[in-house]
C-alpha cells in the first residue's frame, strides 16, 4: 500500500515516471542500488541464510559422504554433538570466564598506557620526537615473539598471557589516540581558548579529547580484534587450566577435533559480538553526535 | 566597557626560506564603547590577522592593543569571537555549546544552563536547545556561535567575516539580527568582512585597510540612520565611493 502510494505521487512530479519506456530504466536503476529498497534489503538477508544452510550441507556432504574421517574433517553434526557433550561435561563456562579474564587485563592495560601515551605524543610535538622512535622499533615486532619474556617475567600466570594481549593491543590504542589528536581542528582549540579554556589540561578534557574520541574508539575497537587473535596464542603456553585457547590445544592434543571447531566457533562468536557491541553500543551512545555527518 | 585602542601595530610573519612577509604596517585606530566599527579590505590584507592579534591569539611583532586601558597579551575572558569557519563543538549540543565559557568559569550548571537558554532566546534558537550542530543549517550554526560568544559577556566582540560562508538571503536575515543584538545588548562590536554592502549596511564607521602590507586606507563615518535601506540613494553612494576605493588598479593588481 504505502509502495503504491509512492509510486503515485513520484508519477505525479515526473508525468514520465509510469512511461513503459522509462519503467524499463527506471526498473535497472534501482537493481544498481540495492540498498534502497527495504524489502530487497530482507531478501538480501535471506540470501545470506541461505549461503550459510548450503555452506552447511556442502560441509555436511564432504564431510560425511567423501572424507568420512572426522579426524581430518568433523562434520556438523559431529561438531553439534561435541557441543552438547561440551555443554553437559566439558568446561566451556570456565573456559569462557578464564579467557575473559586474559583478555581484560591485556587490554585494560593497553587502554590504561596507551591512550595517555597516545595523548602525550598527540598533544606535544617533544614528546612526539621524543617517544616515536621507540615505538617505530618496538611496534613491527609480532605479539608472540613477546611470549618467552613473557615467560620470564611473568611466569605461567594469567598476567603472561595479559601481558602477550597487551602488546598485541596496545600499539592501534596508541597510534588511534595519536592520529586523533593530531588532527583536532585548530579553530575548537582556539574556540577553547575565547571562552576561557586556556590552560593544557582543560583544553585536552574539553576539546582535545572529545573531538579526537571518534578516532580513540576506532582504536579501541581494532585493538579489541587484535587482543581477541591474541588469545588463542596467549593461552597454548599453559598459563592456566581454563581458557577457550588453552582447551582448543588440549583437545588438539586430544585428537578430539569435532571439540576443537566448537571452540573455533565460539571464539569466532565471541569476536563478532564484541565488535557488534562497539558498532551498535559505544558508537550510538557515545558519539551520537555525529549522526548525520559522513562517517 | 568596551573601549579599543590600537596603536602602531606592526606584524612580519617569517617564511621558510627566511624572507620576511609584512602583513600589518603600523596600524592605528581605534573602537569606542558601544560602537559598531567594520573592517574592510580586500582578500589577503591583513584583516583577519588584525583580528586574531585583538583576539590575543597572535602576538603583534610591533605595537599595543589596549581593551579599557588593559594590554591584551593572551585570549582574555573580556573578548568574545565568532569565527569565519564554523566552530562550535560537534559533541555538544547547541545549549551546552552556549552554556561552554561559563562551566570554564565553573559556574554551576543550573544557572549556566539559565543564562545560556537567554542567549539562545536572544538569537531565536531555544527551540533547537538538545540539538547538535550538525543537525543545524549554516545561519543557524551562526547565530549559535554569536550566542556562545556572548553568554561569556564580553566587553567587545569580535566577528571575523562570520556571516561569509552562507547564502545571501540568510546573510541579510542575520544583518539584520545582528543589528538588533546590538542594540539590545549594547555590545562594542568589531566587524571584519570583505563584502561593501555588509560593511555599508551595519557600521557605524568603516576602517578600509590597503593591499598588503595592511595600512588604513581611508576611516569612513556612515551616520546613516537604521535600519538602512540597501536601495535608498544614500545608501547606494557611500557603497559607489567604498567600491571605487577598494577596486583601484594598483589594488586590484596584486
Amino acid at each position: 500500500m504505502t509502495l503504491f502510494i509512492i509510486k503515485d505521487t513520484k508519477a505525479g512530479i515526473y508525468p514520465w515516471y509510469n512511461h513503459p519506456l522509462y519503467e524499463k530504466l527506471r526498473q535497472k536503476n534501482e537493481d544498481r542500488i540495492p540498498m534502497s529498497n527495504p524489502a530487497r534489503i530482507n531478501k538480501n538477508r535471506l540470501l545470506g541464510v541461505l549461503a550459510v544452510v548450503l555452506g552447511l550441507i556442502f560441509w555436511e556432504v564432504i564431510a560425511a559422504v567423501i572424507i568420512r574421517y572426522p579426524f581430518i574433517l568433523p562434520s556438523p553434526t559431529d561438531v553439534f554433538s561435541a557441543f552438547v557433550d561440551l555443554l553437559k561435561n566439558g568446561t566451556l563456562f570456565l573456559d569462557f570466564e578464564a579467557s575473559l579474564v586474559h583478555f581484560g587485563i591485556g587490554l585494560g592495560a593497553a587502554l590504561l598506557i596507551g591512550i595517555p601515551i597516545g595523548i602525550a605524543m598527540g598533544w606535544s610535538r617533544r614528546f612526539d620526537a621524543f617517544l616515536d622512535p621507540i615505538i617505530e622499533i618496538l611496534r613491527p615486532i609480532p605479539p608472540l615473539a613477546w611470549i618467552p619474556f613473557a615467560i620470564i617475567w611473568f611466569g605461567l600466570t594469567i598476567y603472561s598471557a595479559g601481558f602477550v594481549i597487551f602488546i598485541g593491543s596496545v600499539f592501534p590504542v596508541i597510534i588511534n589516540t595519536y592520529s586523533g589528536f593530531r588532527s583536532v581542528p585548530r579553530i575548537f582549540v582556539e574556540a577553547g581558548k575565547m571562552l576561557g579554556c586556556t590552560k593544557n589540561r582543560a583544553l585536552i578534557r574539553y576539546i582535545a579529547f572529545p573531538a579526537a574520541l571518534p578516532s580513540v574508539a576506532a582504536g579501541i575497537r581494532i585493538a579489541t580484534g587484535i587482543a581477541w587473535m591474541c588469545l588463542v596464542a596467549a593461552e597454548l603456553f599453559g598459563v592456566s587450566n581454563y581458557g577457550l585457547g588453552k582447551n582448543l590445544w588440549q583437545y588438539y592434543n586430544l585428537h578430539r577435533m569435532d571439540c576443537v571447531v566448537v571452540y573455533m566457533l565460539i571464539l569466532g562468536l565471541i569476536g563478532l559480538l564484541v565488535d557488534m557491541m562497539f558498532r551498535y553500543y559505544i558508537d550510538r551512545h557515545f558519539l551520537k553526535w555525529r549522526t548525520g555527518e559522513v562517517v | 566597557m568596551g573601549d579599543l585602542v590600537v596603536s602602531n601595530l606592526n606584524q612580519t610573519f617569517h617564511r621558510e626560506d627566511g624572507s620576511a612577509l609584512m602583513a600589518i604596517d603600523n596600524l592605528n585606530m581605534n573602537v569606542r564603547d558601544k560602537e559598531f566599527v567594520c573592517v574592510l579590505g580586500p582578500s589577503g590584507c591583513g584583516k583577519t590577522t588584525l583580528l586574531r592579534m585583538i583576539a590575543g591569539l597572535d602576538t603583534a611583532t610591533g605595537g599595543e592593543i589596549l581593551l579599557d586601558g588593559e594590554r591584551i597579551t593572551g585570549p582574555n575572558a573580556k573578548i568574545g569571537i565568532v569565527f569565519q569557519e564554523y566552530s562550535l563543538f560537534p559533541w555538544r549540543s547547541v545549549i551546552d555549546n552556549v552554556a561552554f565559557g561559563l562551566e570554564m568559569r565553573s559556574i554551576p550548571r543550573q544557572e549556566r544552563n539559565r543564562i545560556a537558554e537567554q542567549y539562545l532566546d536572544l538569537v531565536g534558537l531555544t527551540q533547537f536547545k538538545t540539538s547538535y550542530p550538525s543537525e543545524l543549517s549554516g545561519g543557524m550554526r551562526q547565530r549559535v556561535a554569536v550566542a556562545r560568544a556572548l553568554a561569556i559577556e564580553p566587553a567587545i566582540l569580535l566577528m571575523d567575516e562570520p556571516f561569509g560562508a552562507v547564502d545571501a538571503q540568510t546573510r541579510n536575515l542575520l544583518q539584520h539580527e545582528l543589528l538588533n543584538i546590538w542594540e539590545k545588548t549594547k555590545k562594542t562590536i568589531l566587524f571584519v568582512t570583505h563584502s561593501v554592502d555588509e560593511a555599508v549596511f551595519l557600521a557605524d564607521r568603516i576602517v578600509v585597510l590597503t593591499p598588503r602590507p595592511g595600512r588604513i586606507c581611508e576611516i569612513i563615518p556612515i551616520d546613516q540612520s537604521r535600519p538602512r535601506d540597501r536601495t535608498s540613494v544614500e545608501f547606494a553612494k557611500v557603497r559607489r565611493y567604498v567600491l571605487a576605493m577598494i577596486n583601484q588598479p594598483k589594488w586590484t593588481i596584486q
